[in-house]
Order: C-alpha cells, then structure tokens, then sequence
C-alpha cells in the first residue's frame, strides 16, 4: 500500500524524529510513505475567518498533488493534520470557499475535495490494525507506564476531525497497549498544553504543560508521547521534566528499527 | 349551479394590513357562482356569524367560502354557523388568506394577488360541493391509561371518581413511576412516598379501576370511542391472587446479582423481587434473565419457601383484548444518557452522579440508608458541586434543544437539604439561567441562596478531572467575574437532562398520535387545546407532552381526565362524512390503497359490477366509513383514480389547481 506522504515543514528540521521513524516503520507494517515533491507549507493554522482564502490555498495544493497521484494523503505533524483535514472539508462542504479557491488556484480539474486525508496513527488504527502492530513487535516495551498526550489539534472539531472521541480518546492507548506497555490515562490528556501562546507569555503556557505533566505523573506516567511537535516543546519546557517522545521513536524501538532511542 | 356567498375576515389588521380586503370582495363578485360577496372586522365574533348566517338565508346561498384564518382555528365555528342558517356544514370552504397569505408576505400588492388566488380556488371547490352528512358511532364507557406514574394514577383516580371505569397499564412490576423514587418534592419538600403512596394504595383499591403492571400495550386498532387493545401481560411467574407479600421469597432467593433498576443501578436486588418496599400491587416478579431456575433449571428456593404456594415458574405471558373508548398516554420520562459526555467523567469515577441518583442516596430506603456518602470510599463528601444544564438547552447534537425545567428546582433542593442536614459541607451550584417560575418556586431558591448559602456560580463547567488523590477537580467559569473557577471537589452531581420515555414512540405509532422532534406527544394545539392529541380520543397527561413538575403534572392529568370524562359522557358520537370510496367501476382490485392506508380502513371484497358493457364479479377495494380518517393516502396511491375522498374529491382538488393556475 503506498500512501502519499505529508510531512510538513516542522518535521524537516526539529520534529526529524518524528519523520524519520514514521517512515522507517512504514514498510515493516506494510506500506509505504511517497513523499509529495515540492510540498509547500500546509498553512500552519487554519484561518477561522470564513473569507480567508488565501491561506488555505498551500493546502488545496497539497490535496490537489495527492489526488493527482490517485492516493490517500497522510500526515504526521498534529498541526498540518488538522490544517488540511479542515480545509479539505471545506473544499468538499463549503460552496464559497470550494469557489473562491478553485478561482485562485485555476488548477486544470478543480479540486473539489476527493482526496482521503489521514493520520499515520489512523493508519495503524484502521488500515494496519493495532493486532498487526503488535505481531510486529520485537521488543514490546514491557512495564513501561506510558501517558498518552492528544493535545487538541487531533480531536477537534470532532465533526470534522472524525479522529477518536474528543471526550475519551483511546487511539493512543491502543497504540502504546500495542507496542507492550501500559497507558496511563489521566484527564489532561487531551486539555491544552499552552499551544503559541508560549510564543507570547511563557509562563502562561508553562503553567498549562505543568498541569499535564503533573497529572500524568500523579497517574504514575513514566513518560509521555505525543504526535505534535508544538506539544512537546512545550511539555518539555515545564518543571516536571517528564520525558517526552513522539509516538513513532518508540513504535521504532518496538519494532527494533531504532537502537538510540 | 351554486348560489355561493364569499365573507373576507380583516381579523383586525393581521389580515387587513397586508391584503386589500376590499380588493379580495370586488374580485370575489366575478367569479363564478358567487352571488353576494362582503368584508367585515371579525368574521369569527358573533356580529360576523349573524352577517354570515343572515346571508345565507337572505340570499338563498347553497355554499359559503369565508375568507379568514386556518380552517384548523374557525372552520368548525363557521360551519356551526352555517348549519344553524340552514346550509349544510360541509358546503362551507375556508380559505386561508391569514396563516397562508397575510402573515408570511409582506408586500400588499402580492399578497393581495395571493389572497384571490385563494380565495378563487375555494370558489371553485364550493362550486363542486355536496351536502354530507355525519354517521354516528357509539362509545365504549371505559378508558385506558397508559402509564402508571403520577400523571396516569391521577388521570385514572379522576375519570373513577366521575363513574367510569379505568384501566391502568404499567410496565413495571409496580405503579408509581418516577415520583416513586424521589426523596423530597419541591418547593414544600414534603417526603415524595408520604404523598403518592395513599394515591397508589386508593388507584389499587377503587372498584372502577384495574390495574395491569408488568404489562405493555401491544395493539391498539379502532378509533375515538371505539378502541380495541391488545394487553400483553408479561409472566410474573408468580399468582398475583395467591400471594400474599410477604416477602419470605426475596429474603431467600440466592441470586442477589441484579442492579436494582428503582435504586438505578446503585444497589443490588434479588431475582424474584418487587421494586421497593411500598409497591402496588405487593406482589413480586421473577426477573427471568437472573433467576437461577430459569437460567440452569435447578433452584427452586422461592418455590419451597412460599407460604402461599404462588410461584409458577410455567406462567407465560398473556395476551388480553379490552375495548375503550378513550386512551390517556402518560408514558412519562428519563434522564439521557451520558455516554456522550465524557467531559464530566460520570464513566470514570463513581463520585460523579446524576440528580436522580442522589436522589436515591439521600432517600431513607436507597442504597446508603439515607446517608449522603461518596459511592467510591463511603466518606461524607465536604464539596459538592452541581452541574445544571446537562444536556438540556444544548447547541450540539449531544443534548437536547429545550430545558429539562425540572432542574433548576430540584438542584436547590438538593443543595439546600445538604447544607441543613450537613452543615459543614460546602454546596456549588453551576447554572447558566436560574429558571423558577411557579407558585412560591422563586422564594425557594432565594432560601438555598440566602439562608442556606449555597454558592451559585453563573457559568458552564468544561471539565471534571478525576485526581490521583480521588476527588474530583471541576474546571468552570465564573461569566459575572470573567474567570476561571478550580474546585477541588469530592462529588459532583450532573443535572441530566430529561427525555420521554422510550416506549412512548412505539406507542406513537400504534395511536397514530404525532410526536415532535424530541419525541415529546404532540398536542392538538399549544395553547388552546393542551391536552389532547391531534388524533381524535387520545389525550396526554404528564412528561410524555413536555417536561413539567409534580404540580403541573397532576393539573395535566386532570385535564385530560375531564377531557376523558366529557367524550365518555356521551352515547354517540358523529362521525367525519370525509371518507374515501371506491368507484366499483374502475377498480381493479389492485391492493394499492390497502398498503397505504394507515388505520386498516381498506379490505377486498368480490362484488358484481354492472356498468355499460360490464358485468362480471370481480375483487373490489371497499373502505370502513367509521376506521377512514380520511387522510387522502388512498386516493393519491390508487392507479386507476378509482378512490375518492368526499369532501376532498379528485375534481374538487383539479378543480382548485386549475383556478389556482388559471
């Protein structure tokens, strides 16, 4: 199965962890990740003006090119997941958006939201199947307690997002119960980790990571994963100095890909 | 040729300042078959019947069309009228130039033009019109209530009281309902069982009533006066003549594994059970899923230990058939369920509940003896906090659109009953309105605010957050002081919305009663006929038409028993001439009408025909003038335009298309 392949601008640079280890992973699971050529940026936060149109072109771009090589799109990067899964429902529900951007786009097929967007998590989850993850398993992470961090971006809208219960998620649990070890659920999971706003008032968004990692850890988390590269800057800039990995480093580990980590 | 007679109502200006009535007369003058055409203020007071009526005989009218409101508010008043002149009540056509025309246009001009135009087209059908007179059907004199909560033992109690017989029929293994299970009644907070029990104890022994429980109604066919209904009585496998309560088979029984549906789930109960103490009749049921006997075959315990020798393990359900005349539905109510509420954590920690749970924990006979503890550890909880509004006025599609009204009322209660009996433990109250309109309701809650001093906070909870510790942290907003609120609490009630109760949209359809999109039993009409389905010989009593209270339910409930009493007190009733027929002629027998005709009106008979060149016996469809409701389904679905509807016939109906289109 190939898929086309996403991976944003964050996991070129600081997040290469992220990609890397998602792409390594791939063909033992039984797919593979084609990466888009000349992606662009997928626009970095969804513009909730509904007469913005110019920056959710560089998504409409993105799902065009997928749709030209007749695959499914996925992502990795929680932020450009939830920017193009958006815009995507947009092109496909929104008459004035759907138009206003094929009028700007002039592409020779207007693109009118054909392509399937998914997460690599959704992958596993659906396509994959976390019983399959787990024959893979070479080294299953026994008696590790892991916390799973959802963040916000993954979840909702929840109508558009159609990712897992916004309320009670159980995707990443699944995952970490897949790769041997133990999830620990505790209910920040899914409350904010203080997203850009560390940009602007540190300590606000500091407060905010702290809370999460002191639940965790009060739920007797070892460590924390998460799929968001803003999520985990930020929770490892608070006190607790909980660790902090993206999903894939330790499905890489379990599956023996990865001998660092 | 008719001699017709068109009256245009201004209904002060809700018509008049929007269609030219004057216009609507002159152009009325032109058409054809209209003899005589006038305008006046209110058509509907007694000035504008006597210019209708007088007409009518001055004239010599043969049809009338009276130009007004929607035949659903006048069009009985005004045939009334026109019967009392001497013209036959069905040659008189409303138009609606008011629901219709006035109020959704705004340009005269147009609306003008609309009103002739439906003005035109009632002509047009007056002009086609045949007198036709009503039969008469008899009524039983017994009614059937369904539900036997507070809204049908009340109903029942009332319609007894005037002479009639009644039939309750309750789901349950007892009568009482909801208001069974509750501790306190506001705003009086007198005990809920001290003043329903003596009403169960006097429904059970009123020699005009019976009472089926554990029992559901199947079927129901017939119509207003004259119903027929399957009753399924489900096998209580014990004799509810032999038994005498007292109680030694549920002491006994070995199987203590059931959730107790009267304790909601918070207590366990035996297999052969009755659902509380007070039960009418006291007479216990055998949950068949947990009874060891009928799960393995061997037990026997309550068998062996009956005094009475009333256990039957072979009873089977029973299927009895009544006849009414009247049908009271009082179905009533439940909490929704909070599965998809997951920001509260009612799933995850048992120290998050419902109202209606801590209901029973407070109540004497619930699952903590009365004793206001936490369900985790059994500790008295020091911070409690309430949530209002779950899931009522809710924007998504989680909740519910209307408010519960119930809560706001009992959520006071509740916090001012904690704060006196525990006056260390601190009471928090999130709501979005506090809503108490009723008698002495809003100085109820000043007393849980001012007295009491419970600490009412005006704005939404986000969040409860179970800690590692075990208490609950609650996550609000304060939207007065533009905050965010951190509660440590240690147990936190959820006020959960109220919805009808899932049986009632079966019953829906087997009545052929409407029901809104809440599933609420919709009403003839909001204000002025509250009690009644639109469905002739249905009428609502309690939750089952919308959320109300104790008071309001049993006002309901008389209502609708005098509505009950007022059709039992007649011997005959008329019955609607609109029925359908078919034409012999163009039958073919096809079966057509028959699968569409929702009240089983239709059945196939071999008749001859005879016609010009026809002579033969064939299948034709014949129709049961008093099971037609004349809804029009038939003669829509007919291939062969054989069906017909009087009063609303094929030509009629091209008729007023083609004045419509002329």
């Amino acid at each position: 199965m190939k898929y086309s392949y996403f991976p944003g601008c964050t996991l070129k640079n600081k997040a290469s962890s992220l990609d890397r280890y998602a792409r390594e992973c791939a063909p033992l699971l039984g797919f593979e990740l084609c990466e888009l050529p000349e992606w662009q940026c997928c626009g970095g936060v969804y513009p909730l003006g509904r007469d913005e149109t110019a920056t959710k072109l560089s998504s409409v771009r993105t799902l065009a090119a997928a749709r030209s090589e007749g695959r499914d799109l996925v992502t990795l990067c929680s932020a450009c997941h939830h920017v193009i899964k958006r815009v995507n429902d947009d092109m496909k529900n929104v008459e004035e958006i759907r138009t206003s951007a094929n009028n700007y786009l002039s592409l020779d097929e207007p693109y009118l939201g054909e392509t399937n967007v998914l997460h690599y998590l959704e992958v596993l989850r659906d396509v994959v199947g976390f019983d399959n993850v787990k024959k893979q398993v070479k080294n299953p992470l026994t008696g590790k307690k892991i916390g799973a961090y959802y963040g916000c971006l993954l979840l909702r809208p929840s109508g558009v997002m159609a990712f897992d219960d916004p309320e009670d998620p159980t995707i990443l649990e699944d995952f970490i119960r897949a790769i041997g070890a133990e999830p620990v659920i505790y209910p920040y999971r899914n409350e904010c980790c203080g997203g850009y706003v560390s940009l602007k008032d540190r300590e606000l968004s500091r407060g905010m990571a702290d809370k999460v990692e002191a639940s965790a850890s009060g739920f007797g988390a070892e460590m924390l994963i998460t799929a968001c590269p803003l999520c985990l800057y930020n929770l490892k800039k608070s006190k607790a100095a909980l660790p902090v990995y993206y999903f894939t480093e330790l499905l890489a580990e379990a599956l023996g890909v990865a001998k660092d980590s | 040729m008719q001699r017709i007679g068109v009256f245009v109502c201004h209904c002060g200006s809700n018509i008049a300042a929007t269609v030219d009535v004057k216009r609507v007369v002159e152009c009325a003058r032109l058409e054809p078959g209209v003899v005589f055409a006038e305008d006046y203020q209110y058509m509907c007071s007694e000035a504008g019947q006597t210019k209708i009526a007088d007409a009518i005989k001055r004239e010599g009218l043969t049809g009338v069309v009276v130009c007004s409101c929607s035949p659903r508010m006048h069009e009985a008043t005004f045939r009334k009228c026109a019967e009392g002149a001497g013209l036959n009540p069905y040659m008189l056509e409303i138009a609606n130039i008011r629901e219709q025309c006035s109020w959704i246009h705004k340009d005269m001009e147009t609306a003008t033009e609309k009103a002739v135009v439906l003005m035109r087209a009632a002509v047009a059908k007056v002009n086609l019109n045949v007198p036709l007179k009503s039969g008469e059907s008899r009524v039983t004199k017994r009614a059937l209530v369904i539900g036997g909560g507070i809204a049908g033992i009340q109903t029942a109690l009332d319609i007894a009281e005037a002479g009639y017989e009644v039939d309750i029929v309750e789901k349950t293994p007892s009568i009482g309902g909801r208001m069974a299970q509750l501790d306190k009644t506001f705003p009086t907070l007198d005990c809920s069982a001290c003043i329903l029990t003596p009403k169960m104890v006097e429904a059970a022994a009123h020699e005009k009533i019976r009472i089926f429980t554990y029992s559901e109604v199947e079927k129901v066919t017939g119509f207003v006066g004259d119903f027929t209904v399957d009753i399924r009585k489900k096998a209580r496998s014990v004799d509810i003549d032999k038994c005498t309560g007292c109680g030694v088979c549920q002491e006994k029984c070995p199987s203590k594994t059931a959730k107790s549906e009267f304790n909601r789930g918070l207590s366990k109960r035996s297999a052969i059970y009755t659902p509380f103490a007070q039960a009418v009749p006291n007479v216990p049921v055998i949950d068949r899923e947990h009874c060891i006997k009928f799960k393995t075959g061997k037990c026997g315990v309550c068998s062996k230990v009956c005094p009475a020798g009333a256990i039957d393990y072979e009873m089977r359900d029973e299927i009895i058939t009544e006849k009414y005349g009247a049908i009271v539905a009082a179905t009533g109510f439940d909490m929704i369920s909070l599965d998809k509420y997951d920001e509260y954590a009612y799933k995850k920690s048992p120290d998050v509940i419902t109202s209606l749970e801590l209901e029973r924990i407070m109540n004497a006979a619930g699952p903590t003896g009365g004793h206001l503890e936490r369900l985790s550890d059994g500790k008295p909880p020091k911070n409690i906090v309430f949530i209002q509004c779950v899931g009522s006025r809710c924007a998504d599609k989680r909740g519910k659109s209307y408010c519960s009204k119930i809560c706001c009322m009992y959520t006071a209660k509740h916090a001012m009953l904690i704060r006196d009996k525990y006056p260390d433990t601190n009471v928090t109250v999130f709501y979005i309105d506090v809503r108490t309109p009723g008698k002495n309701f809003d100085e109820f809650y000043r007393r849980a605010v001012e007295e009491y001093h419970v600490n009412y906070i005006k704005g939404q909870v986000g969040k409860v957050l179970p800690q590692p510790d075990g208490t609950l942290l609650v996550q609000g907003a304060d939207i007065i002081d533009g905050r965010q609120v951190l509660i440590n609490a240690d147990m936190v009630v959820l006020a959960a919305a109220i919805e009808p109760d899932p049986t009632a949209r079966k019953l829906a359809t087997m009545l052929t009663a409407s029901i809104d999109t809440n599933g609420f039993l919709t009403e003839a009409h909001p204000k002025l006929r509250p009690v009644e389905s639109p469905t002739a010989g249905i009428f609502l009593s309690g939750v089952c038409q919308g959320p109300k209270d104790i008071p309001e339910t049993v006002s309901q409930a008389g209502a609708a028993a005098v509505k009950v009493i007022g059709l039992l007190s007649k011997d005959k009733l008329l019955t609607n001439p609109c029925t359908a027929k078919a034409d012999e002629l163009m039958c073919n027998g096809c079966s057509a009408c028959a699968n569409v005709c929702p009240y089983g009106a239709i059945s196939y008979e071999d008749r001859e025909v005879r016609g010009i060149g026809v002579r033969e016996v064939r299948r034709v469809a014949v129709v049961n003038g008093a099971l037609c409701q004349g809804c029009g389904a038939c003669t829509v679905a007919c291939p062969s335009g054989a069906m017909d509807l009087f009063g609303f016939s094929n030509r009629q109906i091209t008729a007023e298309v083609d004045a419509i289109c002329r």
